[in-house]
């Protein structure tokens, strides 16, 4: 894209975008050590998670601040204003997936002291090993505008939810067997929610990346698989 | 005055969504020269009756001066030659047996600044029914003047002084007071070529509330360099530059999803 007349106008859509980036930066790492911190039970790590939340919230703040003064000041118009509307939204859905790893963080501090179970753990470290590649996936996407490799995350999205609701299954399994590891496994169910979510927030993101390259509001259907609020337990 | 008709059958050139609007003012392959610079260059395009369509582009683009041949304005301009075919309502405007005193009857037009005739307010409004006939008596008259007037949303500002002369008022009271005398003589389209670029802001939001309401029953183009204004109140949007019509659709897809790079580049501010 070719620069405007007013030099200072790209340097402001210049900022927004590179703290953007930044933003998308911080929340993908507070995803990746919140789920290190639940496989490991690294209660330090955990810490850190929390308290590094703050920084993702100041960022969508500051995006804010600057998108609304650039509104204001530019009355953007087509691409730049899509520009501007589609940082708000992705810093709105990166401010969300923060709180959720946050979230799986302060469970890790929860289950402090509690059994311990490999064999339950390897299906919510698989699924988040998925979503962590879809959300780095889905920003890189947004530095490049490149809408159709938004739009592969946007399709694969599914494949998340499927995976969610057998994780469901199988730690409903865990529970009936051992009523010692429901604790465990009502945590590892929240945090599996958790990070379902987080591969929603990316799905988001990737229809925000086509509304700003293509300038439409994708219309489609998403691809649903999450069927576990209407899933029961037949053998009763 | 040169004019040659082109054997185009009159179809639809704009989106469906256009088609389906009833279409005010058809203009086929309309060239303008002043002397030798070739100022439009084929220029087509449908207006749609009852809407606003706006004309926006840089200085020199061509808007004004297609502006001018809806009413046949360029006539007064010795060099300018026109061609193609402009059809208000099937009628060709061009059409040499046409009297262009009732065209511009029709085809009203509001000036950049303001230009109230050196008379009362009154008499401002007051000229173009008297010496088109429109009013029978003097009562007939006073209430076409009253209704414009009230319809430029100028009475209740101007009720008790409808002496005092045109030019005596503040410049926003002024241009409404000419587009009160443009409605007197019940024209079917208003051209107004950047009607609000001498105003303050506030002056402006007036004209711009009034537009809205016209648009019920006018046919109103306004040439504006003020890209948020045309976002405002048009309901089309014609982008030109070099002469030529770049670009015309909905105004929303406009502002929004230009299809032409230069359309982008102009309305981003990207030119240069």
């Amino acid at each position: 894209m070719t620069e405007h007349i007013l030099k200072a106008f790209d340097e402001d859509l210049r900022e927004i975008s590179s703290r953007l980036a930044e933003m998308g930066g911080l929340a993908e790492r507070l995803v990746a050590e919140s789920v290190d911190a639940l496989v490991k039970r690294d209660t330090a790590l955990a810490q850190r998670v929390i308290a590094a939340d703050d920084q993702v919230d100041a960022l969508q703040r500051d995006i804010e601040e600057k998108a609304v003064l650039t509104i204001a000041r530019r009355q953007p118009m087509a691409v730049d204003l899509r520009e501007i509307v589609a940082a708000l939204r992705i810093a709105n859905d990166l401010e969300r997936v923060g709180d959720l790893a946050k979230n799986t963080a302060k469970r890790v501090l929860a289950l402090d002291g509690e059994y311990q179970a490999q064999k339950q753990l390897r299906g919510v470290k698989h699924m988040a090993d998925m979503v962590l590649q879809r959300l780095k996936q889905v920003l890189d996407a947004y530095g490049a505008r490149d809408e159709e490799r938004a739009m592969d995350v946007w399709r694969r999205d599914g494949e998340i939810d499927a995976m969610y609701t057998s994780l469901f299954r199988e730690l409903l399994t865990y529970m009936m067997e051992d009523p010692r590891h429901i604790t465990l496994c009502i945590h590892l169910l929240f945090a599996a929610k958790n990070i379902e979510r987080i591969g929603d927030h990316a799905t988001n993101i990737a229809e925000t990346i086509y509304y700003l390259v293509v300038g439409e509001v994708l219309t489609e259907e998403r691809p649903k698989l999450d069927t576990t609020s209407i899933t029961r337990m037949i053998n009763r | 005055m040169d004019m040659m008709v082109h054997p185009i059958k009159v179809v639809s050139a704009a989106s469906p969504e256009v088609a389906s609007a009833a279409i005010k003012i058809a203009a086929r392959s309309v060239n303008v020269f002043y002397g030798d610079k070739h100022a439009l260059k084929d220029v087509s395009v449908d207006v749609p009756e009852r809407a606003v369509t706006a004309f926006i582009g840089p200085s020199g683009c061509g808007k004004s001066t297609f502006l001018r041949c809806i009413n046949r304005m360029n006539d007064t301009i010795p060099i300018a030659r026109v061609t193609g075919q402009i059809l208000i309502d099937d009628l060709d405007i061009y059409d040499p047996s046409l009297d262009v005193v009732q065209l511009r009857a029709r085809v009203g037009m509001v000036f950049q600044k303001p230009n109230p005739f050196p008379k009362s307010v009154y008499e401002n409004v007051a000229y173009g029914p008297r010496i088109h006939g429109l009013a029978k008596s003097k009562a007939d008259l006073e209430e076409i003047v009253v209704t414009s007037l009230k319809k430029a949303s100028l009475w209740e500002e101007v009720k008790e002084r409808l002496t005092d002369p045109g030019t005596g008022l503040s410049g926003g009271q002024q241009q409404r007071l000419c587009i009160a005398r443009a409605i007197a003589v019940s024209p079917e389209i208003i051209l107004m070529d950047e009607p609000c670029s001498a105003l303050d802001p506030i002056a402006t939001a007036r004209i711009e509330e009034l537009i809205d309401e016209l648009r019920a029953n006018y046919t109103i183009i306004i040439v504006t360099h003020s890209m948020q204004q045309a976002a405002r109140v048009s309901q089309r949007t014609a982008f030109f530059h070099l002469g030529v019509l770049v670009e015309e659709g909905q105004t929303e897809t406009i502002f929004t999803n230009p299809s032409d790079k230069r359309t982008l580049d102009y309305i981003t501010g990207r030119f240069g």
